[in-house]
């Protein structure tokens, strides 16, 4: 296929104007974070000097490093629970043909369509009753098991050759042997993709972590960055989107490297 | 293990039991931490409740009755609607031109891909810290391109007419990365040939939009509609950071809502009431979806 040429400027045109729309809020919150008070006001949008003046007084004013460390440990956490719980999941409703799965498997598809914060309420007096307030086990252990990871992995695990599992059988592999170490390395991807969708939403969590940490022992940065914003209201933006950036550089970096990777595999969960 | 007895049932059930095995861990969870608190808020919704979110009396239907009285929730109500109607259709269609556009094969196009993709790795506080800063009324953006423009200034977030508003365009703004993502994902899946076919009949851009690109990527466009809707009766970070459900409640969405009544003032009673009233909301909007949504639908 070939595009005319001015089909192609056209098309670039639009391209760059809606990218530059798109992008720019994120920019102009980069050119910020290095500004002084008065620069701000000034209302210009690049700053005298890139210092990073804005970026060491966020680290002096919120126990910053501490808050990205518990953000860290919690999406990681969740990370591997979900990957572990749903494939063990997804494994038995693939391999192991018994009556009444599909049942089970709607029951696992109707969690979806219970909102989060339908059930928030007793989640929290659960939470407060085990003890797991202000505790990285209350923030990461209620999101291990999940649907849409579930319905993911299965569709994956369907497309293995059922050869494989016969083979496996004959060469006298046990069941969880066949899983660990047949099944999780031919399904990379989708655990790469499952991987990085269950990091990228736990680090972005917001109403959890603001109900379950009440001091900053394991509270997250996204609840930092309300913190931030409600102490230097009006005062110090550019301190403020110096910790903007710091959040949003590891996400934004997981995004650049997966894109691909990340749109392939939703759009198949989506679709099948 | 009475294998020898009974060889028959134990081994027919030996499936099961090793598949029960697998699923256990999901199966705890699920009953922790969806199915039980579910039906304890269906519970709850029926009784005013003490301090520790305890059952102490039970009022019937009175809780529901007395939101669909109150003004407060009736309100919050409308807001949540109003931002349903305002967030979703736009922000789907600019997904979709974006999605066309970045489905162009031209050099450079994964750079452009991953502009408009980036808004799925930034935070929903991040996000609203953002926009807070766009919306301020004296230093930002807005209002300063109004100035250049002669424009009279807006108080976006102050304002009770347009802090709804406001709040809505952010929200799009933040969505546009995930519903491109799903989007572009379906827009490649499209088989080349029949766009192909097509080209021969000298059929023009806007013609294949209508007659291939849209049927062909229905499947993709239902799933991102429903998942939208959802997401947005379920908002929450950008409320608890623009406007804190101000001014004058005008963007007090249902589950700050809930979350106020709840956790400020701990009527957990009336918050699981209203609760109930947001799963059912979004049952209904589930079960519409796939009933006339469906037949719209082309599938391959």
């Amino acid at each position: 296929m070939t595009i005319s040429l001015p089909k192609k400027i056209w098309i670039y045109f639009l391209l760059t104007v809606t990218s530059l729309l798109v992008f720019f809020p994120v920019l102009y919150a980069f050119m910020i974070s290095f500004m002084t008070g008065p620069e701000i006001l000034q209302g210009k949008f690049f700053p005298q000097s890139f210092s990073l003046d804005n970026y060491f007084k966020v680290f002096d004013r919120l126990p910053l490093v501490k808050y990205l460390v518990n953000s860290f440990v919690v999406s990681v956490g969740v990370m591997f629970g979900q990957l572990l719980v749903c494939s063990l999941a997804a494994y038995a409703f693939v391999f192991m043909p018994f009556k009444g799965r599909d049942f089970i498997f709607f029951v696992f598809i109707s969690t979806m369509m219970i909102p989060w914060e339908a059930t928030m309420i007793p989640n929290f007096f659960t939470i407060q009753k085990l003890d797991w307030l202000n505790t990285y086990q209350g923030l990461t252990i209620p999101f291990f098991a999940l649907a849409f990871g579930t319905f993911l992995l299965r569709q994956h695990f369907k497309t293995i050759p059922k050869e494989l599992h016969e083979a496996s059988q004959i060469a006298g592999l046990s069941r969880f042997a066949f899983f660990w170490r047949v099944i999780l390395p031919v399904s990379k991807t989708s655990l790469v993709t499952l991987g990085a969708y269950g990091f990228l939403t736990t680090w972005n969590m917001y109403l959890w972590p603001l109900l379950i940490t009440t001091n900053s022992s394991v509270r997250t940065v996204q609840i930092g960055l309300k913190q931030l914003q409600s102490q230097e209201m009006s005062t110090d933006w550019g301190v403020v989107m110096a910790g903007v950036i710091v959040v949003i550089i590891p996400t934004l970096l997981l995004l650049f490297l997966g894109q691909k990777q990340l749109q392939k595999g939703l759009s198949q969960g989506a679709l099948k | 293990m009475n294998t020898h007895v009974k060889p028959g049932i134990w081994r027919r059930t030996g499936n099961a039991r090793t598949a029960f095995l697998y699923l256990l861990p999901s199966v705890i969870l699920f009953s922790v931490f969806v199915f039980y608190p579910m039906f304890r808020t269906i519970y709850l919704s029926f009784f005013l409740t003490n301090q520790n979110g305890e059952a102490a009396l039970h009022v019937g239907f009175e809780n529901f009755a007395y939101l669909l009285e109150s003004s407060a929730f009736l309100n919050s109500m409308k807001a949540t609607v109003l931002f349903v109607l305002y967030t979703v259709p736009i922000g789907i269609i600019i997904a979709l031109f974006f999605a066309l556009l970045a489905n162009e094969k031209l050099k450079g196009i994964g750079f452009f891909r991953t502009v408009y993709s980036s808004t799925m790795g930034i935070s929903v506080a991040a996000s609203s810290v953002i926009w807070l800063f766009l919306f301020h009324p004296s230093v930002g953006v807005f209002n300063r391109v109004l100035s250049v423009l002669n424009f009279p200034q807006i108080q976006w977030l102050l304002d009770p007419e347009w802090a709804l508003i406001s709040v809505s365009i952010s929200t799009i703004w933040m969505n546009t990365g995930f519903s491109f993502l799903i989007l572009l994902g379906g827009l490649q899946n499209i088989d080349e040939h029949l766009y192909e076919s097509s080209r021969i009949d000298g059929a023009g851009y806007f013609y294949r939009l209508r007659r291939i690109t849209i049927p062909m990527l229905s499947p993709t466009l239902f799933f991102i509609i429903t998942i939208s809707l959802i997401n947005a009766f379920q908002s929450f970070g950008q409320i608890d950071i623009l406007t804190k459900g101000g001014p004058s409640q005008s963007t007090n969405l249902i589950v700050y809502s809930i979350y106020r009544e709840a956790f400020i003032n701990y009527q957990f009673g009336t918050a699981s009431a209203q609760a109930v009233i947001l799963f059912i909301i979004i049952l209904i909007v589930t079960i519409l979806q796939f009933k006339f949504g469906e037949r719209k639908v082309h599938y391959q």
